[in-house]
């Protein structure tokens, strides 16, 4: 399956289906990851429900150091 | 007491979370800040490197109110993204409207700022624009509904202090909510000056995080919003042309 994240095209296996299953898939342990799917930016409590098909643009985001 | 919005803090400092020399290092410093505001930036992450040390993973973020900025937007509607992409986070309530309109003093674009802030009230978040020291505009933000303005002091990371300090007087002098003095400063001075001109409080990054020694720095910028407070409530002596002796005239024992 083809996604578009963090504006590149990226391939993940089909067993990939919903963004808790992107987000366990690269191994990200960040203690906040924000997910804006399709531009729409979910809640956490929906990242297991928010289902993923071939096409779907992803952004993952973080809080990072800043003034 | 500094009140903004519906939240009252001890603290009059609010610190930024860039560019310190190790987490550790900034993990102390904060502590050492006593500093009950910490403020951060949003951005995509690196799903390559996804376990690279992130700044949240030293520090009990319960502890703290989390003031996400908005830097990297250039429109209202950018900025008004990266605020609900904060928000999303379940963290926080509160932003720090930053829309830069030049890249090299980083200087706020004024009217996206406007519009961003009136967006972001609407939303129903705590909106704290940052903003240049304009006092017409600061007003204008005010009115608007902003829970705290924050005038920049001299551009962000310049570390040239208080630029204007009749204009922040003004903008003190006109305001019923908080004005947080944001950006430029360089010193444990430029802090006293900015409070005993009536700042209700301060954000500051780079002074601290850059200086040689930043845990110790920002032990002496604590110090010094505590200093510079104290002294406004305190109220400074006039200045005059010529001196006023301190002890007195009567009963010298000498001529």
């Amino acid at each position: 399956m083809q996604l578009r994240i963090n504006g590149d095209v990226v391939n993940v296996p089909q067993t990939v289906t919903s963004i808790s299953d992107l987000i366990q898939y690269f191994k990200i342990d960040n203690p906040v990851v924000i997910v804006e799917h399709n531009h729409t930016i979910l809640e956490k409590d929906d990242h297991a429900k928010a289902t993923i098909t071939d096409g779907d643009t992803i952004e993952l985001v973080q809080f990072v150091g800043g003034g | 007491m500094l009140t903004i919005g519906d939240k009252q803090f001890k603290s009059r400092l609010l610190l930024g979370t860039g560019k310190y020399p190790s987490l550790d290092i900034q993990k102390e410093a904060v502590a050492v800040s006593e500093s009950e505001i910490l403020t951060f930036a949003v951005r995509r992450m690196n799903i390559y490197e996804p376990s690279q040390p992130n700044f949240l993973a030293k520090l009990d973020v319960d502890r703290f109110h989390l003031l996400p900025n908005t830097a990297g937007a250039k429109t209202a509607e950018e900025a008004v993204r990266i605020a609900k992409l904060a928000k999303a986070s379940g963290l926080c309530d509160m932003i720090k409207v930053e829309v830069i309109g030049c890249e090299k003093t980083l200087l706020p674009d004024p009217v996206e700022t406007l519009r961003a802030t009136e967006m972001l009230l609407e939303e129903g978040f705590i909106v704290l624009p940052y903003t240049s020291d304009d006092v017409i505009l600061a007003k204008r933000l005010e009115e608007l509904g902003a829970h705290a303005v924050m005038p920049g002091a001299s551009p962000i990371g310049s570390g040239q202090g208080i630029i204007n300090p009749l204009n922040l007087s003004l903008i003190v002098e006109q305001a019923n909510v908080p004005i947080i003095v944001d950006a430029g400063i360089g010193s444990p001075a430029d802090v006293v000056q900015a409070m005993e001109l009536g700042a209700d409080a301060i954000l500051l990054n780079t002074a601290v995080s850059g200086a040689k020694d930043p845990v110790k720095m920002a032990h002496a910028m604590k110090m010094a919003t505590k200093a510079g407070r104290l002294g406004y409530e305190a109220g400074r002596i006039s200045k005059k042309r010529y001196a006023t002796a301190s002890s007195p005239m009567e009963g010298m024992s000498i001529g």
